[in-house]
């Protein structure tokens, strides 16, 4: 159980990796326009 | 050929036109070609669009649209868009990419579905050059990405304006950038606090199932500060939100939700921190980040609506002019619009848009008003006439001279007015403050005299420990999560039904709780349908499709309302045909008509006035005499008569039944002749007294105000006539007019003038006030016995992690799962919003039924 030490830690750091890339999309704007992209799964459809 | 044995004449089916699905003018008709088009727009999209290759759009419109229109192209050159202050003001050189690509926002008029998502984004296939376009429905723009050498922008423009979506460049501005950095700062503290919760919730249940056994130490340890550390980062970054703004209402002595839940937040945090360092008593923080989380979610949900309603006033902005020509000494110079001031002279020619309220000095055009009236009926305009920003010149050149620029003209002030209403707080929400301030002392209070109980009862930690549990225990969660929660998730359904709210508080006085609500109807456009329609008709049947045929051929709404009766009808025999219709229209009179038919006589018929028509008196016979009428002769012999008037919607009467049985006082208000209002009141059910006809703008905001006085008064009329009596109203509801004009005016609006709507937006009032009592109660009742078990000393952090997010979530499920409006059989659920430029929406124009008689 001593592994603990070790997983705990990584674990957070993998969860930080996660937040950081969700603030990174963020930032570039993908979370902008949550309206647009229902529609374009409608118009995927026709392809 | 007597008319006793006319054989009965034929003709062919109305057909559609291939792009827009509506009937074709018979006068459009080419019997060879595969495709019909009804009018020249329709026929450059469709050409557009096949040429390239994208017929897909056709089956798309087919499953996802509900309105349907024809294109509506401008044919502007669109030859500003290439001039270099355009390109300085509004394009960008693409910074990542090589090969000198420029990028630009466009605002599209009239999208409408998920069709036209596609459409545009296929943009690179329909105009060589453009390398990507990528549209956002909800704010109605269009991000293009092209290559200079390739195309121009003009030439992107003119092909967006064939497909039928006119662009205008996007006024971005500072505000919207703005409000766009603030979204995805919130984004970012979602993220955050939602890792925290999630992984200090991991963390607490190893802890709770050491709290059964024991846990070796330094695991236990481990965990704890662990949370510690990840709680911390909770609190501190997205949770100080919640301390600002308790901070600010502590320093300006005012409640606000934010302060019980800053008294939980800063307890649970301080001891929590005190206990891990100590090594051992109970830590909270799983119940404190899941706190942060939900509530900043139940925030987000609402800023969301909110931007809705701004987004769509900022649009109209948008489709005020760029640039503005300034005369200086008879010399015309473009000038960027923000540098006009008050007296400065502008010239505007005919085809543009005017860039500030003011005078004409000189020049006589017709003006259309509809971006601030909502009528597309030009207006005249000479010496001396005001015109405002936004209005489109239509004839030709005036000269104005300026009195109010950007946010001094009515548009700027316009925007401002429904920007203010929407943060209007609901009163439901300003009692809920009220609540929490109340709240937050008792429960400091509560917690004194815990703290007292167990410092006497055990030791001074215990007495911490339980003092601090109830602080962070009870929570006002209806309070500061559910209230406004609600009000948002109802002002968003209601748009998706086809009602546009501005703010909560107009839904909440629509509930008429005391019964003693005053609710005025409009008559003409709400109650009735507004425009001439086809009332009775005595005749023979035949004859329906001929008169069809002929009347296709005039505007004139008499003719249009025979269209729309008969115009849909089979034709008898499919396979004879008339070769061809002949048709004189006399101004005044009515229509003349020769059809040759094949191998017969040709017919003659007469459709029109009385007085026109001729032949004998008989005619009009049995005709009621509050309806027009129109008389058919053929070969000068009377063949049928024709009732014409202003109908009664079909729903009117259930509605206005079902709104007297909710306690409102119904009323009748309108322009209208007296006794056309009186006889459309008693076939309602309504008293005479409760019916006024005849008044003018100015009688019906008297009557409005004097009601206001005594009770809440409901509003219901044109958005664009009964402004004023619409914002004197405590709730006043617009039902036909731009949308845009109507909601500065109005409370809400309603986008399809139907009485069947108005009752849904009551019931749903109704539902959501229900709504949030129910919250109300169980936050109550969940306080009652939280704070209970805290005094007892029996909470620890299984229990308190439990029942906190069990009380968030149980109000989160009552708000979204009682549905506020009820889905009716017409109203598809999936369809987009209605976007608010979308100018193809079929509004009521009302007529004065007086007006229409060809005399």
């Amino acid at each position: 159980m001593s592994v603990l030490f070790i997983v705990l830690p990584t674990a957070l750091i993998i969860a930080a990796l996660g937040v950081w890339a969700c603030m990174a999309s963020a930032s570039r704007g993908q979370f902008d326009d949550l309206d647009t992209p229902p529609l374009r799964v409608l118009s995927e459809e026709a392809d | 050929m007597s008319t006793n044995s006319a054989a009965p004449p034929r003709i062919s089916a109305s057909v559609a036109c291939t792009h827009c699905s509506l009937a074709v003018p018979a006068g459009l008709i080419e019997p060879d070609a595969e495709h019909q088009f009804c009018c020249t727009a329709c026929a450059t999209a469709y050409s557009l669009i096949h040429s390239c290759g994208l017929d897909a759009y056709y089956r798309l419109r087919a499953a996802t649209e509900t309105d349907k229109a024809p294109a509506k192209a401008t044919g502007k050159r669109f030859s500003e868009f290439d001039d270099p202050t355009f390109t300085s003001l509004y394009t960008k050189p693409l910074a990542h990419l090589q090969g000198g690509y420029r990028t630009a926002r466009l605002m599209l008029q009239n999208l409408h579905c998920a069709a036209c998502v596609w459409l545009i984004e296929k943009l690179p296939s329909i105009v060589p050059g453009v390398i990507e376009s990528r549209l956002d429905f909800r704010r109605g723009t269009v991000d293009l990405t092209w290559d200079p050498s390739l195309t121009h922008l003009s030439r992107i423009a003119q092909a967006l304006d064939s497909l039928g979506y006119t662009p205008h460049p996007s006024k971005d501005g500072e505000a919207q950038s703005l409000r766009t950095i603030e979204d995805r700062r919130f984004m970012k503290k979602l993220a955050v606090a939602g890792a925290c919760a999630g992984n200090v919730m991991l963390l607490a249940f190893a802890l709770y199932a050491g709290a059964f056994d024991t846990m070796q130490s330094s695991y236990e340890q481990t965990f704890r500060w662990l949370s510690l550390v990840l709680g911390l980062v909770s609190l501190l970054g997205p949770g100080r939100l919640f301390f600002k703004n308790a901070w600010a209402a502590v320093r300006t002595r005012t409640p606000h939700l934010d302060l019980p839940i800053t008294l939980a937040l800063l307890s649970g945090g301080v001891f929590g921190t005190i206990n891990v360092i100590r090594g051992h008593g109970e830590i909270y923080f799983d119940a404190l980040t899941v706190l942060v989380f939900l509530l900043l979610v139940g925030r987000f949900f609402q800023a969301r609506q909110q931007r809705w309603a701004v987004d769509s006033i900022e649009l109209l902005f948008s489709l005020t002019p760029t640039s503005a020509r300034r005369l200086k000494d008879s010399a015309a110079t473009e000038v960027p619009i923000e540098s006009l001031i008050r007296g400065d002279l502008v010239e505007v020619r005919a085809g543009d848009s005017i860039p500030a309220d003011g005078v004409v000095v000189s020049g006589a055009s017709k003006v259309d008003q509809s971006l601030l009236s909502g009528e597309s009926r030009p207006v005249t305009v000479a010496e001396g006439d005001h015109v405002a920003a936004g209005a489109v010149n239509i004839t030709s050149t005036l000269t104005l001279r300026v009195e109010a620029t950007g946010e001094d003209t009515r548009v700027g002030r316009l925007m401002k007015t429904i920007a203010d209403a929407a943060s209007r707080k609901p009163p439901l929400v300003r009692f809920a403050d009220r609540i929490s301030g109340i709240f937050t002392w008792s429960m400091l209070g509560l917690s004194a005299f815990t703290f007292l109980l167990w410092l006497l009862r055990a030791d001074l930690a215990t007495a911490l420990d339980h003092a601090s549990a109830l602080l962070i225990v009870t929570c006002p969660c209806a309070l500061g999560l559910a209230t406004p929660l609600v009000f948002t998730i109802a002002i968003g359904r209601a748009a998706r039904h086809g009602v546009l709210i501005k703010g909560g508080d107009a839904l909440q006085h629509l509930v008429n709780k005391d019964r003693r609500g005053t609710l005025f109807l409009d008559k003409t456009g709400t109650i009735t349908h507004g425009r001439m329609s086809v009332v009775s008709y005595s005749g023979p049947e035949d004859l329906k499709p001929l008169i069809a045929a002929a009347e296709r051929h005039s505007s004139h709404p008499i003719a249009r309302a025979l269209v729309a009766a008969f115009g849909d009808l089979p034709a008898p025999d499919p396979h004879e045909q008339f070769e061809r219709l002949v048709v004189r229209q006399v101004t005044g009179g009515g229509l003349e008509v020769t059809a040759f038919e094949l191998n017969r006589e040709p017919l003659h018929l007469r459709i029109g006035s009385p007085a026109f028509v001729g032949g004998n008196a008989h005619g009009l016979d049995g005709l009621d005499p509050t309806l027009t009428p129109v008389l058919v002769s053929v070969n000068g012999e009377h063949a049928a008569t024709i009732g014409l008037g202003d109908a009664i919607r079909a729903d009117s009467p259930d509605s206005i039944r079902t709104l007297q049985s909710q306690g409102w006082d119904v009323q009748i208000l309108s322009g209208d002749d007296p006794a056309l209002v009186r006889s459309v009141g008693r076939a309602l059910g309504l008293p005479d007294h409760a019916c006024r006809g005849g008044l003018s703008p100015e009688d019906k905001l008297a009557i409005v105000r004097a009601s206001t006085q005594e009770t809440t008064t409901v509003m219901v009329g044109d958005g664009v006539n009964d402004a004023a009596a619409l914002s004197a109203a405590t709730v006043g509801i617009a039902v036909a007019g731009g949308a845009e004009a109507s909601l500065a005016a109005a409370d809400m609006y309603l986008q399809r003038p139907s009485l069947a709507l108005l009752v849904d937006l009551t019931t749903a009032a109704r539902r959501t006030i229900r709504t949030i009592h129910c919250c109300l109660c169980t936050s109550v009742f969940y306080n009652a016995i939280a704070g209970g078990l805290a005094v007892y000393g029996l909470i620890n952090p299984i229990i308190a992690a439990f029942i906190m997010p069990v009380s968030s979530l149980t109000v989160l499920a009552v708000v979204y799962r009682r549905a506020t409006f009820p889905v009716r059989a017409t109203n598809s659920p999936t369809a987009p919003p209605p976007h608010p430029l979308d100018t193809t929406t079929p509004t009521a124009t009302a007529a004065r039924t007086a007006d229409l008689i060809p005399v």
